[in-house]
């Protein structure tokens, strides 16, 4: 409510800004508790509840890593407490592989898609998006809280799956058919797989809601005096974010429809020349290609783990800046670089595809281009290593954790050089290197930039701060043990070592990780409670976390942090303020930062 | 017991955190939370440099341990996979040059710039000549590896050698069907829907095809010669399988319905790979690398690589699965001309025919 902040009594005015608080309320809804937290169409209202049910995912899915982790770090043990949680998937105290594989592919859908995409830009770019071009809402806010609760729906549907009698979906998170479109070549494939479908079409609906919505608002709502260069680069992230999901989730969905009518309705797009050994019987379809299927998904695919990434990208590049108390180094080259990742990413997605019997002309064209994505890449963290040159850091938790995803950034991005190339990813393909390469580059950095926007964007989320010493401990820890996890499966993958194996121990080739494979889970286990630490601090401090008592705590130059310290529906209390410059002065002509709201002063110099 | 135990364990290690956490909270309150602040400011920049020097050091003690488990020391068993192997040799320099001087002035800068009252930040919007170097010099890098790449790439999907050996493999749900052509040196016709392991018809090989009649079937273990290309024409039953070559460097998906191909040369014979490695149980694997169902981590195939003698040895005493299908055409069971009686009686049986087609 737009009142709040009056009933709060601590709307300071910045001395910076000429933001006048006129006392006048434009927006004033009477809301019960069922429109306030319930159908919001707030979009600060509808952040939070993507948040949070992120956060649920994030803990479910998590939960079952430690569940498969537990068979590959110690494959003969028993845990009696396992068949008391998961019943016949776990006889006798050990994950069956039927278990295993469903706990696999559902770990992956979840966090690639709940968690990273719905999670991750659902939460900021609801958030960020009106706060910081300076609008009262979304384009369609109506939209706006449809898409959430298709997400919502997307996600009840997923849930049921794992209690169907034959399990959820077990055939990996790509979801090649064949094997996702017949039942009799794997249970998982059964009823699971059409709660599946079904649960990721809900969820590509919520997604292209959403999209429209974010691309409207960015073109069309900027306040007075906000042209496109002067976006915070947060808001460009999350803009090419919503463009890359609006072209390519569509092309999955294609996909998925024919793979729908492949298993329901008798066509044969994907499937040719099969016979099913366990019903001893040759289908009747002739002439599909199952490579066709890989097509369609890898062309969402690969946008998909950028959608994943810009958004923590351009978060970064804030906090970065804020924190270093310098601007951003290269706005212009952070933009284009953006744009040049936008591009090639609908230009490389058949690299995940070199050992498929892909024409290797064709394939050596996606080298080229796949390669080509690293000088974007590359631009980009000699830009922001530039940034903290000379700065005046300030450790906040959000700074160390943007901070940490550079550095993933650095370590994940490299490994994409070798397998881009695809004379090496003829031997690294399908291994260990893969997960090393995508749980360090996009997992685990996406999650930091996750985890820096919640730090840095929670006092203005709840009016609170989250406590520091938690944050710094849960940093270190998360920081440590990613390494821990993920670097020296490096060497698993060097040695061949197959991703998607329940056991490896008859393998003569692979069973020499033993050790190792039981090192790492060790440490995802303690990973995992660290991030309990976390989830703690956001609830506790939500209701007793220390108050916020300034409107800008960070000192930074952005709109949002010119609204009240409990901005109701509407965002500002009177006039949207009016932007005069770019959103990186920081640390000019001596002064500390000069908001956006400020005009240019006569004697300010120029960059 | 234990159970409970660590539970309450776990808990307790919260606790203690927390309210640590929450002290430092109202010590910060009490102290000033500037001054506290700045505290903070300071732990954590010498934490930036700890985890830096730390991870170095870990990232060396991790390659200690670990190279030796990699397939790198002993070289790669094929000729084809040497050029992968010097090729992981030039990516691992320049990558991880990259990789050790960023993340050092990654670290670096975070401890030295940290907040300092004496210091003022520099404001420093953009420069364009360094913008170009650092585009223009990782573009360069990557030309270099992308040729040597592409010619390696080229070489490895090139047409295979006229002398090859060629074996067909077809991956099923969770296995691997081995064909070889006999005499005639070509494939007999097959189809999906001839598929018949009953009568032991694997691979439904059309039997009005006489070229089908010298083609000899086996499973799990498929023999090739040292120093001779093989090429490999893949394809699968079911659903995707992969062909995963470790020891050879290689990999090629096996796709219902579209077959695919694969040659190399062996190196070194399975015995001569034992002394190498110094392992007794040795073995050249093939591992699925293809997710395809719940019996994906056990579909495994053994290559045995043997010298020419060897081979030929191995594939004089092979009968052609044709003889399996139809006993009473194979030679050896026609009462005149085969005096072995012991033979033909277990031959003609179906059941026993299925048995000798797995070897
Ligand atoms: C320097 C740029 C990068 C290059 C050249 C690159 C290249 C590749 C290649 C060639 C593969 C296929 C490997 C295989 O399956 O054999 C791959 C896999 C993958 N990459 Fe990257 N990558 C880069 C950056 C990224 C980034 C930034 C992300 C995410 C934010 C990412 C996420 C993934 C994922 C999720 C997979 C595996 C998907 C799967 O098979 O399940 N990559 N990458
Ligand atoms: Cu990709
Ligand atoms: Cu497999």
């Amino acid at each position: 409510m737009s009142n709040d902040a009056v009933l709060h009594g601590d709307a300071v005015v910045l001395p910076h800004s000429g933001v006048h608080h006129g006392e006048h309320h434009e927006h004033h809804h009477h809301e019960t508790f069922i429109t306030k937290y319930v159908f919001s169409q707030d979009h600060k209202m509808i952040a939070k509840q993507f948040l949070i049910t992120g956060m649920v995912w994030a803990v479910i899915g998590g939960l079952m890593s430690v569940l498969f982790r537990l068979q590959l770090g110690y494959p003969d043990a028993t845990f009696p407490w396992l068949e008391d949680i998961l019943g016949k998937w776990a006889k006798g105290g050990r994950i069956s592989a039927e278990a295993y594989y469903a706990l696999v592919t559902t770990h992956g859908t979840v966090l690639v898609f709940f968690v990273l995409t719905a999670g991750l830009s659902g939460t900021f770019a609801n958030f960020l998006i009106p706060l910081q071009v300076g609008a009262r809402d979304m384009a369609s806010p109506m939209m706006n809280m449809l898409s959430y609760w298709f997400f919502l729906a997307a996600s009840v549907v997923m849930l049921s799956s794992i209690f169907v009698e034959t399990g959820p979906f077990s055939g990996g998170w790509t979801a090649y058919p064949p094997l996702s479109a017949l039942g009799d070549a794997s249970p998982g494939s059964k009823t699971g797989m059409d709660l599946w479908l079904t649960s990721m079409a809900l969820f590509v609906v919520s997604q292209l809601l959403a999209g429209i919505n974010y691309i409207s608002t960015v073109l069309n709502l900027r306040t007075k005096g906000m042209s496109m260069t002067r976006l915070p680069l947060t808001i460009w992230a999350l803009f090419f974010t919503a463009v890359l999901g609006l072209l390519s989730f569509p092309v999955l969905f294609s996909g998925f429809i024919l793979l729908i009518f492949d298993r329901n309705f008798g066509t044969s797009f994907y499937l040719s020349d099969i016979f099913i050994a366990s019903t001893n019987k040759a289908l009747p379809n002739e002439g599909g290609s199952a490579i066709l299927y890989q097509h369609l998904f890898w062309f969402l695919g690969h946008p998909e783990v950028y959608i994943i990434l810009l958004p923590a990208m351009g978060m970064v590049s804030e906090i970065l800046s804020t924190n270093a108390r310098k601007p951003i180094f290269g706005y212009m080259a952070m933009i284009g670089s953006l744009f040049a990742i936008a591009i090639l990413a609908f230009l490389v997605w058949a690299h995940h595809m070199f050992v498929t019997g892909l024409n290797p002309f064709l394939g050596s064209i996606f080298v080229l281009l796949t390669l080509l994505i690293a000088v974007p890449s590359a631009i980009k963290v000699f830009n922001w290593l530039t940034t903290l040159w000379r700065g005046n850091i300030r450790f906040t938790p959000g700074m160390l954790f943007a901070i940490g995803f550079v550095s993933l950034f650095i370590s994940g991005g490299l490994t994409g050089i070798w397998l881009g190339n695809s004379a090496l990813d003829i031997h690294l393909h399908d291994t260990y290197f893969v997960i090393a390469h995508f749980h360090i580059v996009m997992g685990v950095a996406s999650m930091f930039g996750m985890f820096a926007g919640i730090y840095h964007w929670y006092p203005k989320m709840y009016g609170r701060y989250m406590n520091n010493t938690l944050g710094y401990i849960h940093f270190w820890l998360t920081m440590i043990g990613a390494y821990l996890i993920f670097w020296p499966m490096h060497y698993e993958g060097l040695a061949g070592m197959p991703r998607r194996y329940y056991d490896y121990s008859v393998w003569e080739s692979f069973k020499q990780f033993a050790e190792l494979n039981k090192f790492i889970s060790t440490v995802v286990i303690i990973v995992f409670a660290v991030q309990l630490l976390f989830l703690f601090n956001f609830f506790y401090s939500i209701f007793k976390g220390r108050k916020v008592t300034t409107l800008n705590p960070w000192g930074s130059t952005t709109l949002e942090w010119t609204t009240p310290i409990h901005p109701g529906h509407g965002n500002w209390v009177g006039e949207i303020p009016e932007v005069h410059r770019w959103a990186y002065d920081y640390g000019k002509d001596g002064q500390e930062f000069i908001p956006q709201t400020q005009p240019v002063g006569e004697h300010e110099s120029h960059h | 017991m234990s159970m409970f135990f660590t539970i309450a364990v776990i808990v307790l290690v919260f606790l203690i955190i927390f309210q640590i956490a929450k002290a430092s909270e109202y010590v910060s309150v009490l102290k000033g939370e500037e001054k506290s602040r700045k505290q903070q400011n300071k732990v954590n920049g010498f934490l930036m440099v700890g985890f830096l020097v730390l991870g170095l050091i870990g990232v060396y003690v991790c390659n200690k341990m670990l190279y030796g488990k990699t397939l790198l020391p002993h070289g790669s068993a094929s000729v084809q996979g040497e050029k992968v192997d010097s090729m992981l040799w030039v990516t691992l320099i320049v990558t991880g040059v990259v990789f050790i001087i960023t993340q050092i002035i990654l670290f670096w800068f975070a401890y030295k710039y940290q907040e300092n009252d004496k210091r003022k930040a520099f404001y420093f919007p953009h420069n364009n000549t360094m913008e170009v170097v650092w585009t223009v010099i990782p573009a360069i890098a990557l030309t270099v590896l992308v040729v040597i790449g592409l010619r390696n790439w080229f070489a490895f999907t090139s047409d295979a050698p006229k002398n090859a050996l060629q074996v067909e493999v077809t991956g099923k749900q969770f296995g691997w069907i081995f064909r070889y052509a006999g005499k005639d040196k070509e494939f007999g016709k097959k189809y999906f829907r001839n598929i018949d392991e009953a009568n032991s018809n694997l691979l439904g090989q059309i039997w009005d095809d006489s070229k089908n009649f010298d083609d000899v079937v086996v499973t799990q273990t498929m023999y090739i010669v040292k120093d001779k290309p093989v090429k490999l024409i893949i394809g699968s039953r079911d659903v995707v399988h992969d062909v995963g070559l470790p020891h050879f460097r290689l990999k090629m998906d096996a796709v219902p319905g579209t077959p695919t191909t694969l040659w190399f040369t062996p190196k070194y014979t399975t015995k001569e790979m034992k002394e190498k490695t110094g392992n007794p149980n040795f073995q050249y694997e093939i591992s699925c690398d293809q997710m395809c169902g719940n019996g994906h981590y056990s579909m495994k195939g053994i290559i045995e690589v043997v010298t020419q003698a060897e081979f030929d040895l191995w594939m004089a005493k092979q009968k052609p699965n044709y003889y399996a299908a139809f006993p009473d055409k194979d030679p050896a069971n026609q009462q005149p001309a085969t005096p072995a009686a012991k033979d033909s009686a277990s031959t003609a049986k179906a059941p026993a025919a299925t048995e000798k087609v797995k070897m």
